[in-house]
């Protein structure tokens, strides 16, 4: 008997039928997820997710009895009362009651539910977007290298001998320069003690002496293994580039701004880090929120503190341009912005900020997202065109070839769709 | 009383972590009560541990060990983790395979106890069934099943590559879908060989390529409709070997526009369709023949003070809960557990060997009184299967036991009938209905190939023969018949007919697809 443990053996040996299954039920996983998106929240986004799919596309047919018409016998077990001849009302639900009868592998036509990993889930929920102007993907932070097999060499440390490589050369050297093999040396022994034995005439027995003899010079001449023989593995270090990004939040804080509407913007700040955090190794975020003047602030005093004040928007382009300027260069970052507001603005301020964004952020931008959030029940005003001061000022910066979006949201369930809207792959390969 | 108890020399382990020794001891004093106590004869084994995880990989990739890839496999996967992990399911104690060396799964998390019972159970319980019985040395090849499996992954792999997923992926849902009726049911004149396989997988391909003459193709072609006399219809049958009831089989050899690797695949599926075939066949025997053996050797195990009571307890609380039988008004009742009903009748066979009654004397004069309990069963455990096997030993004092009673529901009638109960009247037939339960022949619905005109529109045409009105599932055969139309490459019906009067009972067509091939 052989106990062999599998335990150590490579996990995952599914994981290919798993991608095939998916791949197959494709087009009904990725409406799942869609739907799941919409119900759950942005934070817990990067867990796995449960979804449950008709069995449709992934139906395995065979052909089996229906359930139902026809006659059947069954036989079971327990009777408590009946005797031959007796009638029992059918029970609810067909004719199902001989039990395992239905489709062979008992599934019928359930739902299937399963659940996907995040990996998969983010793959699928973020599928087919793309980031626009990826040309400036810069490369730079070397500061990982990875070692990577690079042929053989003949020199290097004992752990990278390379035993195959050395023991062929051994063996090619040996046949070309024709070592007596031990097992020839020890017949030809054998031969000449047996001749001794016999008392052979001594004119061949010192022949065969001297063979050996020629024998065990010449392998002693000839080494098993040369230095020349020997081989390594040679590695190289290679650099590994990295391409990064910094993503840029910027919000309105003022008093006008709602709870509501800061939720909204989270949500959009969420998407678009989870989105790059997708497509680049390293990510970093910069929160800067504004009043009448803006500042750097960490994650949740960005989030969650209220400010009062007034509003100017180009504070906050300001303090972005001079962030970029001290820590990410443009030629090593791919720089992303964001910008949430209800769209306010101190009037005197729009003149600069069109020119601000125009002349001094946009050229530094792979893309700038701007999102108007609005309150819920505020719906009709933007849709009477009544529209807001920095909407109208942000509108005499778009261009054609600028990479500047504009977009309203009002209530939680336009985010993804004005998100996917935004990044969506170019239909007409652009 | 003293705190510490003394353990007995004779223990082979104590408490319920096991290591490596104590699983090899265990096996030893296994296999000496299963060999010269019981008579086994196993094949070598191969006993070899595995986490959960792989406990749910092996499931869904049918239990074997190397599997080709397809995403049905992935579908069962993805539904038994997520039972497993709800907690709705668990796992199986162990997963043992038809081959030799014979491999038994067992899993890391079982207690010592667990491991013993799986040992019996599955290394010698099961191996036993696999090497003796006559259905598994007529229709498996246990030496060559590992290797023909790793050719088969490494052969669609290379297809995937060469053709591409999709092109694989058609051919294979096809002869999935077609999995049931691509076994041989009746013994071919040479015995299968796995081994052989390969070679032969080759040497089909090397003739192809040497007899290529790319000259055929400026013949001119036969102008449309043929000047050929079209033989008569049964001549064309004969020649085609119709009816066949293989599908597999026939698309295989006969469909008109297939490549070569999938008429290999098609083989391929084939030939895992034929090794499970005997399994389907045993369940009852192979599960029944199992637990007996391993309530055997456990129970002998404990007489000999190899295992303690605590042992004992542990084993006989999961034996008890897995030859449980519910009721079938019990909301637990899923149909006959094979393991209870398999289990009671082997101890019912050595009972009527060994301490027969006057009633068994009269239904089993053969056997009753035979003496040899052991002999008994292993004959039994040779020379049937499920049907037959029910068929020949169910005894009245078993039927009673279980309260067997049968019930007809013919969907014209307003209510069910109970026509046999556990009673002199009723005894054979509840054995003739039992024994039909369990009959592949008449569970799977007789489908054959009946004609094809080669020469004609080529229109593949199948018959169902329908026993006791029961009519395919419609939307499943039209999906099936859409797969066959996929191979075929022309149009394919199917006509379901009255067993009884040959009446036309109902028809399904589709007509054939628009792109075939690569």
């Amino acid at each position: 008997m052989n106990i062999i443990d599998r335990r150590l053996n490579p996990q995952g040996k599914s994981l290919a039928n798993r991608q095939r299954f998916l791949r197959r039920a494709k087009e009904q996983v990725v409406k799942a997820v869609r739907d799941a998106s919409g119900k759950r929240g942005i934070q817990d986004i990067e867990n796995g997710e449960k979804v449950t799919i008709s069995t449709g596309g992934v139906r395995e047919p065979s052909f089996h009895r229906s359930g139902a018409g026809g006659v059947r016998d069954y036989v079971v077990p327990g009777n408590k009362e009946y005797v031959e001849g007796d009638t029992i009302a059918r029970p609810e639900g067909g004719g199902g009651r001989g039990g395992n009868e239905g489709s062979p592998d008992g599934e019928g036509d359930d739902d299937f539910r399963f659940v996907l990993s995040r990996e998969e889930f983010l793959d699928i929920f973020l599928e087919d977007l793309e980031l626009p102007d990826l040309v400036k993907q810069k490369v730079k932070q070397t500061e990982s290298h990875s070692l990577t097999r690079a042929g053989y060499s003949v020199t290097g440390s004992p752990a990278n001998l390379n035993l195959v490589r050395t023991m062929r050369n051994s063996l090619s050297r040996r046949i070309a320069l024709k070592r007596p093999k031990p097992a020839d040396m020890l017949e030809l022994e054998a031969l000449l003690r047996e001749a001794e034995d016999r008392g052979d005439d001594p004119e061949t027995l010192r022949e065969m002496r001297d063979q050996l003899e020629r024998h065990y010079l010449r392998s002693k001449r000839i080494p098993f293994i040369d230095p020349i023989d020997v081989r390594y593995n040679r590695f190289e270090t290679v650099p590994k580039p990295i391409a990064q990004a910094v993503m840029f939040c910027l919000m309105d804080v003022s008093g006008s701004m709602t709870e509501h509407m800061k939720d909204l913007a989270k949500r959009f700040f969420m998407l678009l880090f989870l989105f790059l955090k997708r497509r680049y190794r390293s990510v970093d975020i910069v929160f800067i929120r504004h009043t009448h003047e803006a500042k750097e602030v960490d994650e949740d005093t960005f989030f969650y503190s209220t400010e009062t004040g007034g509003t100017v928007v180009s504070t906050a382009l300001e303090e972005m341009q001079r962030i970029v300027k001290e820590r990410y260069p443009e030629n090593e970052w791919n720089i992303y912005a964001a910008q949430a507001s209800d769209g306010d603005n101190m009037s005197s301020d729009n003149a600069r900020s069109a020119a601000l964004l125009r002349d001094g952020i946009l050229p530094l931008c792979q893309y700038f997202a701007y999102i108007e959030v609005a309150a819920e029940h505020n719906m009709g005003l933007s849709a009477l065109g009544r529209e807001t001061e920095l909407w109208r000022t942000y509108k005499t910066v778009q261009g054609p070839d600028l990479p500047i979006a504009m977009r309203r949201v009002r209530s939680r369930r336009e985010i993804f769709p004005v998100f996917r809207d935004l990044f969506a792959r170019e239909k007409a390969g652009a | 009383m003293t705190a510490v108890i003394d353990k007995p020399d004779s223990l082979l382990y104590d408490g319920a972590d096991w290591d490596y020794d104590q699983i090899k001891r265990v096996y030893d004093a296994i296999e000496n009560i299963a060999l010269k106590d019981m008579g086994l004869n196993v094949y070598p084994n191969q006993i070899e541990v595995i986490t959960a995880e792989q406990m749910l990989d092996a499931y869904s990739s049918i239990g074997m060990p190397l599997m080709y890839k397809h995403w049905s496999f992935g579908k069962h996967f993805a539904r038994d983790e997520m039972l497993y992990r709800k907690g709705y399911r668990g796992l199986a104690y162990e997963i043992v395979i038809n081959s030799s060396p014979c491999i038994s799964y067992i899993m890391e998390e079982n207690t010592m106890t667990m491991q013993t019972l799986v040992i019996a159970h599955a290394a010698f319980g099961h191996n036993h069934f696999f090497k003796n019985n006559q259905l598994f040395q007529q229709w498996t090849d246990a030496e060559g099943i590992l290797d023909y499996l790793e050719f088969a992954k490494s052969y669609i792999a290379q297809c995937e590559d060469r053709y591409g997923h999709h092109a694989v992926e058609r051919v294979l849902d096809a002869a999935h879908a077609l999995m049931n009726q691509g076994v041989h049911k009746y013994p071919k004149k040479r015995s299968l060989d796995l081994r052989l396989e390969q070679k032969r997988e080759r040497e089909r391909q090397e003739y192809q390529e040497q007899t290529f003459n790319d000259l055929w193709r400026t013949v001119p072609k036969a102008a449309v409709g043929g000047n050929r006399p079209s033989k008569s219809v049964s001549e064309r049958k004969k020649l085609l070997g119709l009816p066949e009831e293989n599908l597999l089989y026939f698309l295989e050899k006969k469909a008109p526009r297939l490549e070569h690797w999938q008429r290999e695949i098609l083989r391929i599926v084939r030939h895992m369709a034929q090794y499970f075939y005997p399994q389907k066949q045993t369940k009852l025997m192979n599960e029944g023949c199992a637990t007996y053996t391993h309530y055997t050797i456990l129970n002998e195990m404990h007489q000999r003070g190899m295992i303690s009571e605590g042992a004992m307890l542990e084993f006989l609380h999961s034996h008890t809960s897995v030859v449980f039988q519910p009721e079938f008004d019990d909301q637990r009742f899923s149909g006959i557990n094979p393991y209870a009903l398999g289990f009671a009748m082997m101890q019912d066979i050595q009972r009527i060997a060994e301490t027969p009654t006057d009633e068994d004397r009269y239904w089993f004069p053969d056997l009753a009184g035979r003496g040899d309990g052991m002999g008994a069963l292993r004959d039994a455990w040779a020379n049937f299967r499920d049907e037959s096997f029910v068929l020949q030993y169910l005894s009245p004092h078993l039927m009673r036991k279980f309260k067997m009673f049968s019930v007809r529901d013919d969907a014209e009638d307003p209510y069910l009938l109970v026509e046999n109960i556990h009673n002199e009247r009723g005894y054979r037939g509840i054995r003739k209905l039992l024994a039909r339960q369990y009959d592949l022949g008449f569970l799977e619905p007789d489908i054959q190939i009946v004609d094809v005109d080669l020469a004609g529109d080529r229109k593949l045409i199948l018959h169902h023969r329908v026993t006791n009105g029961v009519l395919l599932d419609e939307s499943d055969a039209k999906a099936v018949l859409r797969h066959i139309a996929n191979l075929w490459g022309y149009e394919v019906q199917l006509v379901e007919v009255s067993a009884l009067s040959d009446a036309i009972l109902k028809e399904h067509a589709v007509t054939a697809p628009s792109g075939i091939g690569g």
